[in-house]
Parts: structure tokens; sequence; C-alpha cells
């Protein structure tokens, strides 16, 4: 039957029912990374351990994706018919770092740095087998 | 320590040349760089060259003379250009040659740069979801930027607007043609707040310099341009680069600070000493950061200064007086070797209608692109 599928493994626990990005965490020095690597730019140390990273947090810089990027490496619709603007954004995370990640808004008017967000997770395209194919992004948290 | 000049500049027309491969844009700026010296394939002792997508520079000797002398392929992302010419100057000043060439060309398809990424593992998302664009990067710094520090969206038009002009003076230039603020910010928008006409395009192109040991120069020109600082530099923690899946919480100055303030040390100068500039302009508010960060002003005064005309040709602080990125288009591996031809050309004298006023005496070169690399050169007569 089809489902959800995860667009890479080892991004983000998948299946699970509240995914979390998956990170890594210097044991010496504290920085967070994503995706999660083995050695810290930081602190040139090599000990490090995976780590689940937070799903809310603030809207540190925006822009918005106006044309389709080419494919590959994009899966989504590359078509410039069809093809629908998106938000991309980087959103730090208290105490970790700040991820890069798609937004669901792409409204200029509509994003503002320092804007309550959180992490959601989206289709990207339906695979031949009739499977969506599940990225991560963020939303504006409604207030 | 020996010091090193210019004594040969070359270039191949930049844009898109049919038919002509990238290295072959490279062999014709050779042989231009040549002529310029009044020197003989045969009379270079060693050379350093490169491109992105183009191919090794090496295979080139089939075509331009097979003479055994020491060839160096460079590879090293945006800043391919910027390091073959820091190689050839350091390997100058070392005192194992005299005389030798930095190359660098390329050719790349139409549209944004196609990043590779990996496909598969932690990491095979980020192409996949549609982040692996470096327009996305320079949206995120300016829209940033321009609210901490007051930038305008007209300012950013001024900059593309500025740079048509400067290229409309440029033969060996791409676009020609002038454009007003308004077709900028008409244009379709590309990545918030840039439109169209706010970025460069990849495109294709070939520079050559010859450089020589001071004492020596004057067997190949009776106007040498002195090389007083040639400087690469990557990224350190917390600075905010192109293609960065994540980002530190602390920040941390980018590398084109750390080649910036390198470069002003080994001059022995420093921004206010720099009668011209040449700054990367990826896109308009590139250029905008980059005169900060390369020293020239403080954060938010690039607001003034811009709608004042400071940076137009006659203005205090000449930039991009050759149309820069926006009017010649980004061959990646001849960028930054084109930015240094220009400078030889305005500190010869020889930029003809868009030479800058009151003979300038010294010049500024600075590069800037993925993975985080910033190359920075400064020249003097």
């Amino acid at each position: 039957m089809p489902g959800q599928v995860a667009v890479t493994e080892g991004a983000f626990t998948w299946p699970s029912d509240s995914p979390r990005l998956l990170g890594s965490r210097c044991t010496s020095c504290n920085n967070h990374m994503f995706p999660a690597q083995d050695g810290c730019p930081r602190c040139t140390g090599t000990e490090t351990e995976r780590v689940e990273l937070g799903t809310r947090g603030t809207l540190w810089t925006w822009t918005v994706q106006g044309f389709p990027p080419k494919a590959p490496p994009y899966i989504g619709d590359d078509n410039p018919l069809t093809f629908k603007p998106f938000g991309v954004g980087y959103v730090e995370l208290p105490g970790q770092c700040k991820v890069e990640a798609r937004l669901t808004e792409a409204d200029p008017a509509k994003l503002k740095i320092g804007m309550e967000m959180e992490l959601v997770f989206i289709p990207l395209k339906v695979d031949e087998d009739g499977n969506e194919i599940i990225t991560f992004a963020f939303k504006p948290v409604e207030s | 320590m020996t010091d090193v000049a210019i004594v040969g500049i070359g270039m191949h027309q930049f844009g898109r040349t049919e038919g002509v491969s990238g290295q072959d844009q490279g062999v014709v700026a050779v042989r231009r760089a040549l002529a310029d010296a009044g020197a003989k394939w045969e009379d270079m002792q060693f050379a350093f060259g490169g491109s992105l997508a183009a191919g090794a520079a090496d295979t080139m000797v089939s075509k331009l003379g097979l003479t055994g002398l020491q060839f160096i392929n460079v590879a090293n992302g945006c800043a391919t250009g910027g390091s073959a010419l820091f190689s050839a100057y350091s390997t100058i000043q070392s005192g194992m040659f005299d005389v030798g060439i930095a190359i660098g060309f390329d050719k790349h398809e139409r549209g944004a740069f196609r990043v590779a990424t990996a496909r598969s593992g932690p990491e095979g998302y980020y192409g996949a979801s549609g982040l692996a664009l470096t327009t996305q990067f320079f949206g995120m710094k300016i829209n940033r930027y321009m609210q901490q520090y007051g930038i305008t969206q007209n300012t950013l038009a001024k900059v593309a607007a500025k740079a048509s002009r400067n290229g409309s003076l440029n033969p060996l230039g791409w676009r020609r043609k002038p454009l007003s603020e308004e077709e900028v910010l008409n244009s379709p928008m590309l990545s918030y707040p840039l439109t169209q006409y706010m970025f460069c395009s990849p495109a294709e192109g070939g520079v050559a310099l010859i450089l020589a040991r001071a004492d020596v120069a004057h067997k190949y020109t009776n106007k040498p341009i002195y090389l007083k600082a040639a400087v690469v530099r990557s990224r350190r923690f917390g600075s905010f680069e192109v293609l960065a899946p994540h980002l530190a919480l602390e920040h941390g100055d980018g590398p084109t600070i750390d080649a910036s303030k390198a470069a002003y040390e080994m001059a022995g100068m420093g921004p206010k000493d720099i009668d011209v500039a040449q700054l990367q302009d990826t896109e308009t508010g590139a250029e905008v950061m980059h005169m900060a960060e390369n020293g020239f002003c403080a954060h938010g005064e690039q607001e003034f200064m811009i709608q004042a005309g400071e940076t137009e040709i006659n203005g205090k602080l000449p930039v991009n007086t050759d149309g820069g990125c926006l009017a010649n288009g980004e061959p990646i591996g001849a960028s930054g070797l084109r930015q240094v031809y220009e400078n030889v050309l305005q500190l010869r004298g020889d930029a003809g209608p868009r030479q800058v006023p009151n003979n300038p005496k010294t010049a500024y070169t600075h590069v800037y692109g993925a993975p985080g690399i910033s190359g920075v050169t400064i020249l003097s007569r």
C-alpha cells in the first residue's frame, strides 16, 4: 500500500508519530550540527553524539525561491508552468543551531525575521509506486 | 622579499561563445597575454591554471607548445583564479622562477549553477528538497542585512544600473545594454528581495596574467603593475556562507573580512589608500555588503554612498568599473582574474571610455564564492 517515505534516511526520524530532525552534539563544547556529522568544526573535537533537535524556533532570515530549481538534484516540481514559489529560511533553534529549511509560507508580506516557527513535514512529490516523498519544513506559528 | 610585477594581460570575450570550448578561450587569453608582454610561450617557466566546469588547464600545452614547463592545475571553487594568481605570486617570491603565467577559464550551462549534492545519506535531503541553490544564500544574506542596516531595494537597483552602464563601455564584456533602475526592479523576482537583473549569470570566458620578478619586468613592459598582496582565505566557525545546511548560533567574521585584513597588512596599506576596487557582485546585494566587509565603509553607510554616486567611475571609490560579474557573467575559473585584468588596465591608464580619472595608483580586487572562500589582491603602479 502506498505510504509516506522520507526523502533520505538519517536527516529526521521517520516514520514516527512526532518526527524530529536528527543532529549531532559535540560532547566537549556542546556545539550542535545538522545533519549529524562526526567531528566538531568549532573545537575540532572528535566525540559527537546523535541528538534530536527542537521543533520550535525563530526565523533568522528568509527568501522566496522564485524559479524551479534544477532537477537533479531537485525532485519536486521543476516545470516552469506549474512551479509554485516556496519560502526558504534559517530557523534558530534555541541552544542548538540555525537550520536551513523550506518554509510553508511563500508570501513576503507574511514572513518576518524573528517570527515563531514550528517543524512540519511536507510532500515533495509522489513517486512511481504512489508513495509521497516527505521532507521537513518550518511553518509560522499561528498566534 | 622579491617584488612581483604583472607584465602581460590577456582576456577572451566574456559571455557566450558558441562552438569554442572553455579551454580554447583560455588559450586565446594566454596568446593575448603573451602578445601584451612581448613574450613567447617558451619564455614561460611555470603556469598555474584552472576551471571549475571546463576541464583541466594543463592539457592546453598541446595547443600552446610542448615546452616542458611546470604546469600545475588549480581547483579551488570560486577562488580558482585567485588561487592560481596566489600560487604564481608565491612561486616568484620564493625565488624558484623569474616569469610565469596564471590562467583561468570556464564555460557553464545556462541558468543557476547546478550544485552537485549527495543523493543519499543524511545530506541527501538538501538538493532533493530544493535547498542547494547559491541564489538562496544571496537572497537570505541581503534580506537580513537590509533590515539590520537600512539598505533599500532602490539601492540594490542602482548597483545593477551602474553595472550595466559600466558594462556598456567594456568591449570584452557580455551584457552591453544599459538598464534603468525601473527595468531592474520590474524584472522577475528570483530570490526575494533580488530580481533577475540584480543577479549575474554563469557564463564563459578566459583570462591570463603573466607575472615576473620586478627586477626583470622591464624586459616585458614599460608599465609594470606591482602585485602588493594576494590572499585566499576559507571560512571560520560561525560565519554565514553559501550552501550551509546549518549555521552556528554564534557569529564569526566571514572569509572576506579575514582575507581583506591580511591583504591590507601584506601591502602596508589601508582601505583609504585604494583608488579603484573590483568587488564580488554575484548579485547587487553582494556588492553592497562587500564594500563594508572589505573595509571601505561601515555597515549601512553604503546606502548613502551609492545613492550619492560615490561608487561610479568618476566617484570617490569607483567599484566594478568593467561592469563586474553583473555585466560580464561569472565563468568561475576566470572571474577573479578578470577583476585583476581590469585593475591592470586602470592602473596603466588604458581603460579607455571607462578610465577612472586622476591617474589611479592603487587597485583592489575581491572574489567570493562556494564553499565560503575569498580571494583579495592589491595592485599598485
